[in-house]
């Protein structure tokens, strides 16, 4: 099985990053952009009778740190 | 009076620590990642600055979950001391023993410079060297020192005084200028500018060296 985290700043908290890269496409003249986000994207290879909660409980103890990210867990 | 400092791959600030303790009178052991437990009879245990893991994942993250650090919880969940400069901050929020997190620089740029830091309280082992209000120079080096942590969290550390330092011009876009902050007990310091960079007048400024002078103060036997 695979899995793909997503991981992201939470709403709310700066993303001085994702500004950069709101300013440097407004630069470049893509000027429709109204907000970047920038996140990470963790793809597990997973063996056989991992679940989705073991998934979870690496993504709180490990790959988010949920003070200041949010994260999400596609199964493929 | 005993220090241990902890040294993961990429640390490079432990040596400038364990000198700053020896100055103050501790004895140092340097104590590698990978060991699972502390000496017996270690009085503080200093986290030292760096690129932990290569700052791989998020600063300190890897750090934080590694076996050493287990027992520096374990450490501090008995009342032990400990004090985290710069990735050693970083690892203590991650760990937990500290609120909040470090975020980029908001100018998104590394910034190594001396820095204005105002000394927000000296009730603590780590400030009472100096009083309140005062303002000392001392390093920065860092990328990800920008501290954050929600309202009511930051409330909280106001009302509880256990804002120890605040940048006299924020250079990071910390909240609420915040530079160090302390535990609730008081006898953890984690903080982005570097006192052992600042703790010998061959450094250019020992303005820093306050902070192990009054912890060897506090944690000498009676």
């Amino acid at each position: 099985m695979k899995a793909r985290v997503h991981v992201m700043l939470k709403n709310g908290v700066l993303d001085p990053q994702g500004e950069a890269v709101r300013h440097a496409l407004g630069a470049m003249g893509f000027d429709k952009v109204e907000g970047v986000r920038q996140g990470k994207v963790i793809d597990l290879d997973l063996a056989e009778g991992a679940t989705e909660a073991d998934v979870t409980e690496m993504c709180e103890k490990l790959l988010a740190n949920t003070v200041i990210e949010s994260y999400s867990i596609e199964l493929q | 009076m005993k220090a241990a400092v902890v040294v993961f791959p990429g640390s490079n600030c432990d040596r400038d620590l364990a000198v700053a303790f020896e100055q103050a009178g501790f004895d140092v052991q340097m104590i590698w990642h990978k060991e699972t437990g502390l000496p017996e009879g270690i009085d503080i245990v200093g986290v030292p600055g760096g690129f932990s893991y290569g700052d791989y994942l998020r600063c300190g993250a890897i750090a934080a979950n590694s076996p050493i650090c287990q027992a520096v919880v374990e450490h501090t969940n008995r009342g032990g001391y400990a004090i985290g400069v710069c990735n050693g901050f970083q690892i203590l929020t991650e760990t937990g023993i500290l609120p909040g997190a470090l975020l980029r620089n908001a100018g998104l740029k590394y910034i190594c410079k001396t820095v204005g830091l105002k000394v927000e309280t000296s009730d603590s082992a780590f400030t009472e060297g100096y009083n309140a209000g005062d303002v000392v120079g001392v390093p920065i080096a860092h990328h990800d020192g920008n501290y954050y942590a929600d309202a009511d969290t930051v409330a909280r550390l106001k009302d509880q005084d256990r804002v120890a330092f605040t940048y006299t011009d924020n250079p990071n876009g910390s909240v609420a200028d915040i530079a160090g902050i302390l535990s609730e007990n008081r006898r953890v310091l984690g903080m982005m500018p570097h006192p052992e960079r600042a703790a010998d007048e061959g450094h250019g400024s020992a303005e820093g060296a306050a902070v192990f002078r009054a912890l060897a103060g506090v944690l000498t036997p009676a």
